[in-house]
C-alpha cells in the first residue's frame, strides 16, 4: 500500500493501461514533456515516448476527433481536455459525433476512448475554468460519466474507463489534485456504474461525488456528533447510474440529500431526486433535499467562491436543519 | 512528385468503369428525388448531382481499405465505394433493410466493411475525426490513407483549420478533398469568403500546395487524387484539394435554388460543362461505340429499378431496434 496524491494517481492509472494494452494512446495539450498543467500526467512522455504520449495544438476540436478516429479503427486513445469548461468549444464532437455515431450506424462502429478532464471549483480560476459539468456529459446519450473522489478510485476507475468499450467522460476534480490516499500494489481495475458507501449511518443518506465526497464525509463527521448518524455514498458513476445503491440506502435512512458542485439547475442530483421520489417514495420520512451551487456563474474572488460552494458547514446546517424541521 | 505506377487513366475499359461510376450516381439521385416526391423518402437529402465525377474519380484511385468520410450531402461518396444501392435507398426511405436500419437516415450513410466511415452532418465534424483514423493508420503502420469530402462552406468554421494544422503538423496521411460548388447552403461563398478559392488559397497557411482541379473531370480528379493518396501512403504527409464543380439543385429536398442565375445554372448544366455528358462525349471520341454506352446506361437503370423497388419491399424498422446499439454491449440501460 502507498500513498499518492489524486494527481500522481492519475498518472499511475494511465500508465497502468498503457503497459498493458499497446493500443491505448494518449493527447492533449502539456502532456508530453511538461506533464501536464496540473501534473497529473508526469512520468508518461518519459516512459512510453513521444509516439504514445503526443502533445497537442490548442484545438479541441482537434483532439477530440482524433480520439473519434482512432477509437473507430481499433485504438483506445485517452484525450485531455485540460479544463472541462473547454469542452464548451468541442462540443459538437463529444455530443454529436463520439455519443451518437454508434446508434446512428445500427452498431457498426464502436468508439472505446476516454476523455479525461479537470473539472470543478475550489483553485479560485473564475468562471470560466471552474464549472463543474458533469450533468452536460450526463444528459448525452451515449456518453458514459465518471467522477473518482479519491487516489485509489481514480486508478480503478480509469482502468474500468479505458477497458469499456464505450467513451467514457472521466472528469476530475481540480481541488483533489494534491489530496493523498492509500492506493494498493498492482492492478486496480475497478467496474463503472458502481457507488460505494464509505459510511454507514441510521438517519439519513448523503449521495455525493468528487470534490463534494471529502465535504460530506467531514459533515457527517459533525452531525454524527450532534445525534444525526448519516451514511454517504460516493456516487463515483453517473451513467451507468448504480441507482440500486441509491435507493437501498435511501430507503434504509428514510432521507436523501444529495451534496453537487454543480449549478442548481438540473444537476445530477435532480435525477436522483427523481427517481427515489418514483421508486422510494414510501420509505421516505421527509423530503429530498439537494443541497448544490446556487445557480450563478462560480465567482473567483475566494470568499465568494468559498460561499457558492457547498461547504461542510453549509451540509452539516441543511441536513441538521431538514432532520429538525 | 512522381507516380510510381503508370496511371490507367487512360485504358479505355478504366475509363468505361469510370463513366458506369458516374450513370449510376447521377441514376441513383435522380430517383431519389423522385422518390421525395413521391414521399418515400422523408424527412431530408442533399443531392450530389453535377458532382458525381469527384465521388467518382477520387474512389476510383483509393484502396479497398482506404477510409472515405462523407458529409450529409453523401449518398455518392458512399456508393462509389461500391455499396449497393438497395440498402443506401432503403435508408433514404427508414426501412429496416436500410444500410443502418433506418436509424441513421440519409445524412449518416455508413458502411464500415466498405471502408466508408461515417456521413457527418455538422459543418467540418468529420476533418478532426479523419485525421484520428489517419493517425490510427499511421500508428499502427497500415498504409491506409482516409480521405475526407466536404464542400466549399467548411473552409470557414474552426474545424478546418483545426484539423488542417493538426494533419500537417503531425504529417497524417489524410486527403481532404474540397468540393466547391460555389455556394454554401443558399448563398454563394464569395460572397461570405475572404479568398477567391476557398480552400486552395488556404493551403499556405498549413504548408501545403495549393492544387486546384475541374471537378467536372472525373479523368482530372482521378489522376489528382492519386498522386495525393500516393503521396499520403508514403508518409508523405496531407493534400488538400479543391475541386470546382456545381451543383445542379439546391442545397436540399426544400431548396429549389432559385437564387442562381439562370445563365450560370445553364452554363454548368451544359453538356459541355456536366460531368457525365462530357465524360460520355470524351469515350465516343475515343472510339467506344454507341451501343457500348447505351448498354451500361440500361444496366445502371435496371440496377436502380431493381434496387427501388427491393428498398420499397423492405419492412419498417421495429421497436427491437430503437433500444438497440447505444452501447458496445448493444443495448440501452444507462442504471442498474
Amino acid at each position: 500500500m502507498a500513498e499518492l496524491t489524486y494527481r500522481e494517481a492519475i498518472a499511475r492509472g494511465i500508465a497502468q493501461e498503457m503497459r498493458r494494452d499497446e493500443s491505448v494512446l494518449f493527447l492533449g495539450e502539456d502532456v508530453g514533456a511538461a506533464g501536464g498543467v496540473f501534473k497529473g500526467t508526469v512520468g508518461l512522455f518519459e516512459e512510453f515516448g513521444p509516439v504514445r504520449v503526443r502533445d497537442t495544438p490548442i484545438s479541441e476540436q482537434a483532439i477530440l476527433g482524433a480520439a473519434m478516429g482512432a477509437a473507430m479503427t481499433g485504438l483506445r486513445p485517452i484525450a485531455e481536455i485540460m479544463f472541462a469548461d473547454f469542452f464548451a468549444v468541442c462540443w459538437d464532437i463529444v455530443a454529436n459525433e463520439i455519443a451518437k455515431t454508434r446508434y446512428m450506424t445500427n452498431g457498426q462502429m464502436s468508439f472505446p476512448l476516454v476523455i479525461r478532464s479537470g473539472n470543478g471549483g475550489g483553485l479560485r480560476f473564475g468562471a470560466q475554468h471552474s464549472q463543474s459539468v458533469e450533468n452536460w456529459a450526463m444528459m448525452i446519450p451515449g456518453l458514459k460519466v465518471v467522477v473518482p473522489s479519491n487516489p485509489r478510485d481514480v486508478v480503478g476507475l480509469m482502468a474500468a474507463a479505458v477497458r469499456d468499450d464505450d467513451p467514457v467522460v472521466f472528469l476530475e476534480s481540480k481541488a483533489l489534485y494534491p489530496t493523498k490516499g492509500e492506493v494498493p500494489e498492482g492492478e486496480i481495475v475497478d467496474a463503472l456504474g458502481t457507488a460505494t458507501v464509505l459510511r454507514q449511518g441510521s438517519h439519513a443518506t448523503i449521495a455525493t461525488l468528487g470534490l463534494m465526497v471529502p465535504r460530506a464525509l467531514a459533515a457527517a463527521e459533525e452531525l454524527a456528533a450532534g445525534g444525526i448518524d448519516c451514511t454517504v455514498v460516493d456516487v463515483r458513476s453517473l451513467i451507468p447510474l448504480d441507482t440500486q445503491t441509491i435507493l437501498r440506502e435511501t430507503s434504509a435512512t428514510g432521507r436523501l440529500f444529495t451534496v453537487e458542485e454543480n449549478p442548481r439547475v438540473l444537476g445530477w442530483g435532480a435525477e436522483v431526486a427523481s427517481i427515489v421520489a418514483e421508486e422510494a417514495f414510501y420509505d421516505l420520512d421527509g423530503p429530498v433535499v439537494r443541497i448544490t451551487t446556487p445557480h450563478i456563474p462560480l465567482p473567483a474572488a475566494d470568499t465568494l467562491e468559498d460561499m457558492a460552494l457547498p461547504s461542510v458547514e453549509r451540509i452539516v446546517t441543511t441536513i441538521h436543519k431538514a432532520m429538525n424541521s | 512528385m512522381t507516380t510510381t505506377e503508370a496511371s490507367p487513366v487512360h485504358d479505355v475499359d478504366f475509363k468505361l468503369e469510370l463513366y458506369r461510376s458516374q450513370v449510376a450516381l447521377r441514376r441513383f439521385e435522380s430517383r431519389a428525388y423522385d422518390l421525395f416526391l413521391e414521399n418515400y423518402v422523408k424527412g431530408t437529402s442533399h443531392l450530389s448531382i453535377g458532382q458525381e465525377a469527384i465521388a467518382a474519380g477520387v474512389a476510383a484511385a483509393m484502396r479497398p481499405d482506404d477510409w472515405t468520410f462523407a458529409t450529409y450531402r453523401g449518398h455518392a461518396h458512399t456508393l462509389a465505394r461500391g455499396v449497393a444501392m438497395t440498402p443506401v435507398f432503403a435508408e433514404l426511405m427508414g426501412r429496416a433493410n436500410g444500410l443502418m436500419a433506418g436509424k441513421g437516415g440519409s445524412m449518416h450513410l455508413t458502411s464500415v466493411e466498405h471502408g466508408v466511415m461515417g456521413s457527418y452532418a455538422i459543418i467540418g465534424a468529420h476533418l478532426p475525426i479523419a485525421c484520428g483514423a489517419a493517425w490510427s493508420a499511421q500508428y499502427r503502420g497500415t498504409d491506409q490513407v482516409a480521405v475526407v469530402f466536404f464542400g466549399d462552406g467548411t473552409v470557414n468554421i474552426g474545424a478546418f483549420h483545426e484539423a488542417l494544422n493538426f494533419a500537417a503538423i503531425w504529417k497524417l496521411p489524410v486527403v481532404f478533398v474540397c468540393e466547391n460548388n460555389l455556394y454554401m447552403e443558399y448563398t454563394r461563398t464569395s460572397e461570405v469568403t475572404a479568398v477567391a478559392h476557398p480552400a486552395a488559397d488556404r493551403a499556405a497557411a498549413y504548408g501545403l500546395e495549393p492544387i486546384i482541379v475541374d471537378g467536372n473531370d472525373a479523368d482530372a480528379v482521378y489522376e489528382v487524387a492519386r498522386t495525393a493518396i500516393e503521396r499520403a501512403r508514403a508518409g508523405e504527409g496531407p493534400s488538400l484539394i479543391e475541386a470546382e464543380t456545381y451543383r445542379h439543385g439546391g442545397h436540399s429536398r426544400a431548396d429549389p435554388g432559385k437564387y442562381r442565375p439562370d445563365e450560370e445554372v445553364a452554363f454548368w448544366t451544359s453538356a459541355e460543362r456536366d460531368p457525365v455528358s462530357r465524360y460520355r462525349a470524351r469515350l465516343v471520341e475515343l472510339g467506344v461505340d454507341e451501343a457500348t454506352l447505351a448498354r451500361v446506361e440500361a444496366d445502371v437503370d435496371a440496377e436502380v429499378d431493381a434496387a427501388t423497388e427491393a428498398a420499397k419491399a423492405g419492412a419498417a424498422p421495429g421497436e427491437d431496434l430503437l433500444m438497440k446499439d447505444v452501447w458496445a454491449n448493444g443495448g440501452a440501460e444507462w442504471r442498474n
